[in-house]
């Protein structure tokens, strides 16, 4: 992405007209002005600390006290963080995310490189079908986890949904996928994986099209099959990406709210409680304010962490 | 051996299609369920086993939706809260990213960090006492507690700074020399110039506005101030299962970021997939 010195822009240029002294009064016009870059700087800057900064805090100072409802607030110090490790429904919502987020490393990861080699390779000859896979990959990211959510509740409807319907005609047994504590968590991972697997191969292919051919050619020539070239040139090239992918995978992972909050609403029997809805039903439908911003800030130090390994990571790599 | 080679070659480009081709049949198919349980009525959608096409275009849970739901209002809301914020969000960025590429001032590298340490900072951890603000304001249930509050992203800056940094200063110096205003030149010069990055934001901003929906949820209580995202759901619960309607109103929802999509989808890609190279 280069910006170029189009028509409009040079023509904006010059339909500038040259002002004389008594402009020098307005925003410094004819010289570098000390007050313009704060100027350009305060709308954004405005809005950020009043509804991002300040509630950040706030949330902060909220997290040490009691305050449920309307009932008048009281300090209890870091009694809402000892209750997060004593509430057995705490430590399953976060058990149930974080296994969620070890199935998008694991699972989702590996599999969009997959994708990503084969779009990438000798496989797709065809530049038009390269860009037909690339379209249709890319479609769930744009589609709202709403939608997304709603659509797969009748894909796994257990009686009259898609995915049962072909179980029964090829000769399988018809699976309780949301209903059953085991199959719930399944089915959550497998949405997951529909929807995120064409951006993160995108990822993947946008970081394979920066290793130049000429590293693979010469591997070929120094006698380096196939594998041996991937396992040594292609996938140390790839690791910036690769990290990238990881972190981003895990922050999203444990961000997540509309897919269990919609599809099986934590069911059953909180066999797939995640994180992000348990606040929401510990601050909005309990109004346990204190508590729940105690879970807000347990998430942005998971948040924070994963940020930070990835800038050290990313250090060590590139250096 | 050349020929085995090419035979193997060959075998290897019909498989790897075969998987790609089953990997987007997959990726489709809950698509056209969707599109196809939306034309539907409610026996033929429930009958064992499904058929993927149904037997007419029925198109009765439309009309459902259009005449007894709110969803024509829901819709109206999502575009308009989608349009503010993004035309809202996409000025303040750009203003601000330039302030970091072209100017010096004092603490520019302490608030970059900052804005930095915030990226990925999930909503959640703020959700209460922004919704606490919300209430003290009255903007509970009003069109600014969904566009103002969530307007200053970080990464529209990021990528606003990124792209500005390539412009070079001589222009704008010539353009100081003539007599420019700063503004002046923001407005004449910048603008025009930042295009690409005014695409790709306007994309990032309205697709978020659009799909938001934990925000909506907790700052919206009237039906008739329900954005599309916060009511489709409502139209499956204990006491209606309008399936064919939900399905035929997500498919609608659905259509404009497609249609956004298909038009500018190398924009598209390029937005979301330029932090994974530059990292």
């Amino acid at each position: 992405m280069q910006p170029q010195l189009d028509e409009a822009g040079q023509a904006g240029a010059r339909k500038t007209p040259p002002r004389g002294a008594t402009s020098k009064r307005r925003w410094g016009g004819g010289r570098r002005s000390a007050v313009a870059p704060y100027l350009f700087l305060l709308p954004f800057f405005a809005i950020y600390c009043a509804f991002l900064l300040y509630p950040t805090f706030s949330a902060l100072w909220l997290s040490f006290q009691k305050a449920v409802a309307l009932d008048t607030p009281s300090f209890i110090g870091l009694d809402n963080y000892v209750r997060l490790v004593q509430d057995e429904r705490y430590l399953h919502a976060l058990r149930n995310t974080t296994v969620y987020a070890l199935a998008s490393v694991f699972i989702l990861s590996p599999l969009a490189l997959a994708v990503a080699l084969a779009i990438r390779s000798f496989l797709v000859p065809s530049v038009n079908l390269k860009s037909f896979y690339r379209i249709s990959l890319f479609l769930p990211f744009v589609t709202s986890l709403v939608v997304i959510a709603l659509m797969f509740s009748l894909v796994f409807n257990k009686d009259f949904g898609l995915l049962n319907s072909f179980f029964r005609s090829v000769g399988l047994p018809e699976l309780n996928w949301l209903g059953s504590e085991r199959l719930a968590m399944v089915s959550i991972v497998l949405v997951g994986i529909w929807t995120y697997l064409g951006v993160n191969s995108l990822y993947f292919l946008a970081g394979l099209q920066n290793i130049p051919h000429e590293l693979n050619e010469a591997a070929a020539i120094d006698g380096a099959n196939r594998r041996k070239t991937f396992l040594y040139v292609t996938l140390p090239l790839l690791r910036p990406t690769i990290l990238f992918v990881v972190i981003q995978a895990t922050i999203f992972s444990y961000q997540l709210f509309e897919i269990p909050f919609l599809l099986t609403n934590g069911g059953p029997s909180d066999a797939t409680l995640f994180l992000s809805p348990y606040l929401y039903e510990v601050g909005f439908s309990q109004f346990d304010r204190g508590y729940a911003a105690a879970i807000g800030y347990s998430m942005a130090i998971i948040s924070i962490f994963l940020t930070v390994i990835q800038l050290l990571l990313y250090r060590r790599f590139n250096r | 051996m050349i020929t085995g080679n090419r035979v193997a070659t060959r075998l290897w480009q019909v498989l790897g299609n075969a998987v790609l081709l089953l990997v987007i049949f997959l990726t489709v198919m809950p698509y056209v369920y969707m599109v196809s349980a939306s034309f539907k009525p409610g026996e033929e959608l429930f009958s064992i086993p499904v058929q993927l096409f149904p037997d007419s275009l029925y198109l009765g849970n439309y009309d459902l939706l259009f005449g007894k739901t709110n969803f024509v209002r829901w819709f109206f809301n999502s575009v308009f809260i989608g349009v503010s914020r993004m035309v809202l969000a996409v000025l303040i960025s750009l203003m601000a990213g330039y302030a970091f590429a072209k100017f010096d001032f004092r603490f520019k590298n302490a608030l970059f960090i900052m804005l930095l340490a915030t990226l990925t900072l999930p909503i959640y951890v703020l959700i209460v006492p922004l919704y606490s603000m919300m209430v003290t304001f009255g903007w509970t249930d009003s069109y600014i507690a969904l566009i103002l509050p969530l307007a200053a992203q970080a990464i529209g800056v990021f990528l606003s700074r990124q792209y500005l940094l390539s412009i070079p200063d001589e222009i704008l110096d010539s353009a100081r020399v003539d007599g420019a205003g700063e503004w002046g030149i923001f407005w004449r010069i910048i603008m025009p110039l930042s295009q690409p990055v005014i695409a790709v934001m306007g994309i990032l901003f309205f697709t978020a506005s659009w799909n938001d929906y934990i925000w909506p949820l907790v700052v919206l209580t009237k039906d008739q101030m329900y954005t599309v995202s916060l009511g489709l759901p409502t139209l499956v619960g204990p006491y209606s299962q309008e399936y064919g309607a939900v399905m035929a109103g997500s498919f609608l929802s659905a259509v404009p970021i497609m249609i956004i999509f298909l038009i500018m989808q190398r924009r598209f890609i390029e937005g979301i997939t330029q932090g994974a190279v530059k990292g």
